[in-house]
């Protein structure tokens, strides 16, 4: 059985210019809301508390919130997850030396009132830890570009190697605008997904990669367009099925996996799909753009030009 | 042809063979069991102790299905939770006070599989349920308590060497001595470099002032911080095997920071109280009580005679409800050797009976011999609150070591004190900066949970593969599924810690190690079309897709080393296993689909066309 199977090498690279294009609208897009929503950051990141309450019986979700409002918090978030009898109660960062004792409170007062009410999950993380681990993150990200950069300019040439960083860098992007366009939770886990994101996404980059390499070595009478054309064009049912096989896993933990493995998927499945997009159209215009030419890897032999001299 | 040499073949089944052995481990399943350990760390663990849970268990007549001995105590398995509850009360009674019986879950590892090192994978306590704390220490208070030592050390060496001074004022890094004059200083200063040895003595005789200045250097600081945190973590473990936990892990993490992590405990109020207090004893003299109601007002107006302090009392015979103490503390709880609940022998009170050590006992009978008449104060701080528990009038010397503390406790505080007295003070206070509490029930639906979703994932992938290559399709699900194998023994055998969002690794892991085996297989199928013959197009293909596989493979390596390093919590959870999982599919992917290949289609001389 095969999917794809052209018989021409399709002209990718002559769309270049709308498919530069439009990753240019949704990255701006992206951006936009980024900036004007930002990200709904879990508690991992802002610190503060959250709890995760089940009941026997679905509670009033505005009693729950007016219970614990009358402790002294202001902002509290109480909303439903999985099942209607399941409660996460979110609490702002206090400022008092004993804020890991909020959870015990609440816990307490919601006992008092719904003898059925069972602790799940408590997460407290502390105003400075938040601060590290989005540091950390940051740091992470930094320093996984510059390996990458490194690697494939060792590997192939700088030219590639700022192309796949550019790509990916895009998804990344994107993945955050859409978390921040719906206000989706973005916690250590997510951004576990979204480095992974930057991972896969090269490694859909340098399978192209390497075919373009690979043409230029073998195919001495072609243009630069037609074997970046052709690069993509053979590698199209790899790329294509590969996708295919990660999104049924990821997929698979989308619907099964859980509260906490929702979010994770989630970040995948868009980089995944974008991951195929910026590989083939944005890579590759972008490698094209930045002059990529036969002699990047086949040096001109020096025998030759002495032979020419009298 | 395509044939592997012999060594080629015999490895992939060694590597196979071992992969089985350690993933064994994981289909065994827990026992409930009890662990019997003691609670200081000098007990003797040995064959007798092993010898008194069996009699114990034996006259109780209660069943047991396994005991065994380790470094830190017996453990004993049981059919059902009914008994392990049952077993766990008389044996607790069996063994008294200084051994504790904790409930805990073992695995059902054969023993001769235990003895080759297979154990099962380590769970995360988001798979198990628990507690995990981050504890911040405050170094500045681990300073402030360095420095009193030796404000109190310097005092006590002048007083037995007779040199009289004028002073000894502390500052925050510093400790000032002030002489009268030149040859006290003189007197003085080998006097105190030969007792003070961990810190920097300098002379100043400046403004006409004869000053030694004991100062701390930044080695030294260094080293108080390190101290300060390996004092806290020994003081935390002894703390948490009294709560009784099975499997504590306490280390540290960073410069400042103490990760503790509770498998199985669900109530995180008490495990939060213990671990978070910070009970010391500090024994001072009373300068002035309700007896000289003069001094007691102008200090609590904030007129402070100098280096004296203000300290809580709350004996109802006391107006002011507070005590005015002197500001050097004569000994601290570092000094105590034993520390049990008990009643006041004539009130009837609760109280804690304190054995000192011999240090300590030989201070208390200085400080008693030399303060015959006069009053002193037991201060207990708590929870960072500093109390009188007791002020009692010093008759005569007391020696032996031998201290009572009585005061207004209820016999549940007295037992709570002594606890904490006993398993050593902390060198510093701490706070919580994290905590992450996850119920038993979340712990297995997690699992189920992940399990579930990787396991159909795997089986769609399986479908996807079948029908899109045919033979060469099982020959890549095939290798899949050794990579899962190796991946999990892997697991077992480093017992890395496997948490939620390693699971997600592992099924992220599946989906992108077929990555490769569908690079090999296009790549065949190219080779085919090109018009190459089977077994050329199979060689070739694999030779052409190793390059692909192999940088491909490597920059998502990149990826994982860096979150390795740099990530932290579920990211780092995520990333050993991710790592892991690439070194694995990389191997299954190439070399056991290429050995099924050959196995299958390596030894045909005739091969017309492949099933792809």
């Amino acid at each position: 059985m095969e999917i794809f199977h052209p018989k021409k090498d399709i002209p990718f690279m002559s769309y270049g210019k709308l498919t530069t294009f439009i990753s240019l609208v949704t990255f701006l897009v992206a951006v936009f809301f980024l900036f004007s929503r930002g990200l709904h950051f879990g508690v991992d990141f802002t610190g503060g508390t959250v709890l995760e309450v089940q009941y026997a019986q679905a509670p009033n979700l505005n009693v729950v919130r007016e219970d614990v409002q009358k402790l002294g918090y202001t902002e509290v978030a109480v909303q439903t997850f999985g099942t209607s009898r399941d409660v996460m109660i979110r609490l702002p960062l206090s400022k008092s030396a004993n804020a890991a004792k909020q959870s015990e409170q609440v816990l307490a007062l919601l006992k008092a009132k719904d003898a059925s009410a069972t602790l799940k999950r408590v997460e407290f993380v502390g105003p400075q830890v938040g601060q590290e681990l989005v540091s950390s993150g940051l740091i992470a990200i930094g320093l996984v570009c510059v390996g990458i950069i490194i690697y494939l300019a060792i590997r192939f040439e700088w030219k590639f190697a700022v192309s796949a960083i550019i790509a990916n860098m895009h998804d990344v992007v994107i993945i955050l605008g859409c978390f921040a366009f719906f206000q989706w939770e973005f916690n250590l886990t997510v951004l576990a997904a979204v480095l992974a994101v930057l991972g896969y996404s090269v490694n859909e980059s340098v399978v192209v990669f390497d075919r373009i390499r690979e043409n230029f070595r073998k195919a001495r009478n072609k243009t630069v367009t037609e074997i970046i054309d052709n690069a993509i064009t053979t590698t199209m049912s790899r790329t294509i099925l590969t996708h295919l096989s990660t999104q049924l896993m990821v997929t698979s933990m989308l619907f099964l996996g859980g509260e906490v493995l929702h979010n994770f998927a989630l970040a995948l499945t868009i980089g995944i799909l974008f991951g195929i997009y910026s590989s083939v159209l944005v890579a590759s215009p972008l490698l094209l753009m930045f002059g990529v030419k036969r002699e990047d890897f086949i040096k001109p032999k020096k025998s030759e030009v002495e032979h020419a001299l009298p | 042809m395509n044939r592997f040499p012999l060594w080629k073949n015999l490895m992939i089944g060694l590597f196979l063979l071992a992969g089985l052995l350690y993933t064994l481990p994981n289909l065994f399943g827990e026992a409930p069991a009890v662990q019997v350990s003691p609670l200081k760390a000098t007990a003797k663990v040995d064959e007798a102790m092993l010898a008194k849970v069996e009699q114990t268990l034996t006259a109780a007549h209660v069943a047991y299905n396994g005991l065994e001995l380790e470094t830190n105590g017996a453990k004993v398995r049981f059919a059902d939770t009914e008994t392990q509850l049952k077993a766990k009360d008389i044996l607790q009674n069996a063994f008294g006070d200084s051994y504790v019986a904790a409930l805990n879950l073992v695995p059902n590892t054969p023993n001769w599989l235990r003895s080759m090192g297979g154990h099962p994978m380590f769970l995360g306590l988001d798979l198990r349920g628990g507690v995990h704390f981050m504890l911040e220490l405050d170094m500045k208070a681990a300073i402030d308590k360095t420095m009193e030592g030796h404000a109190r050390d310097i005092r006590m060496t002048l007083k037995d060497r007779k040199i009289r001074y004028v002073n000894v004022v502390r500052d925050t890094d510093t400790t000032t001595v002030k002489f009268r004059d030149s040859d006290a200083l003189e007197a003085a200063f080998p006097v105190l470099k030969a007792k003070l040895t961990g810190i920097g003595l300098s002379k100043s005789t400046d403004g006409g002032e004869f000053r030694i200045i004991a100062k701390l250097s930044p080695e030294e600081l260094t080293a108080v911080r390190k101290a300060a945190v390996e004092q806290n973590i020994a003081t935390l473990r002894s703390r948490v095997n009294e709560l009784g936990v099975s499997e504590p892990i306490i280390q540290q993490q960073g410069a400042d920071r103490i990760v503790v992590q509770l498998p199985g405990v669900q109530d995180t109020a008490k495990a939060k109280d213990l671990i978070g207090r910070t009970a010391a004893l500090e024994v001072r003299m009373v300068v002035a009580d309700w007896r000289s109601p003069d001094v007691m007002e102008a200090a609590l107006k904030g007129d402070l005679p100098p280096n004296t302090v203000l300290v809580d009392d709350n004996e109802p015979y006391n107006p002011f409800k507070k005590l005015l103490l002197k500001g050097d503390v004569e000994l601290t709880g570092d000094n105590i050797e034993k520390a049990d609940p008990s009643f006041d022998s004539r009130s009837g009170q609760p109280a804690v009976s304190i054995k000192l050590d011999s240090v300590g006992a030989d201070i208390f009978k200085q400080l008693t011999r030399e303060n015959v008449g006069k009053t002193m104060a037991m201060v207990l701080i708590d929870r960072g609150r500093a109390e009188v528990i007791t002020a009692p009038r010093i008759n005569e010397e007391i020696g032996g070591g031998q201290v009572q503390i009585s005061g207004a406790m209820s016999p549940q505080e007295a037992g709570d004190v002594a606890l904490l007295l006993r398993s050593g003070s902390l060198a510093a206070p701490m706070h919580i900066v994290e905590e992450r509490t996850i119920g038993p029930s979340l712990g297995k639906e997690n699992i189920s949970r992940g399990f579930h979703s990787t396991w159909v994932g795997f089986a769609l992938v399986t479908l996807l593969m079948v029908v899109y290559y045919r033979v060469f399709g099982v020959i890549s699900v095939a290798s899949l599924a050794v990579n899962v194998l190796l991946l999990v023994a892997l697991l077992s055998l480093l017992q890395a810690t496997l948490t939620l969002p390693g699971i997600a690794a592992i099924a992220l892991a599946l989906g992108m190690a077929i990555d490769s085996n569908v690079l090999i297989n296009e790549r065949i199928r190219e080779e085919l079309r090109a018009g190459n013959a089977p077994q050329i197009a199979i060689s070739e293909g694999y030779k052409h897709a190793w390059a692909t596989i192999i940088d491909s493979n490597v920059t998502t390596l990149i990826v994982g080393l860096m979150l390795m390093i740099f990530g932290t919590g579920p990211v780092r959870g995520f990333a050993v296993v991710h790592c892991l999982g690439i070194l694995t599919s990389m191997f299954s992917a190439v070399l056991v689909s290429r050995g099924l290949v050959n196995l299958i289609y390596g030894g045909r001389k005739k091969l017309k066309t492949l099933s792809i």
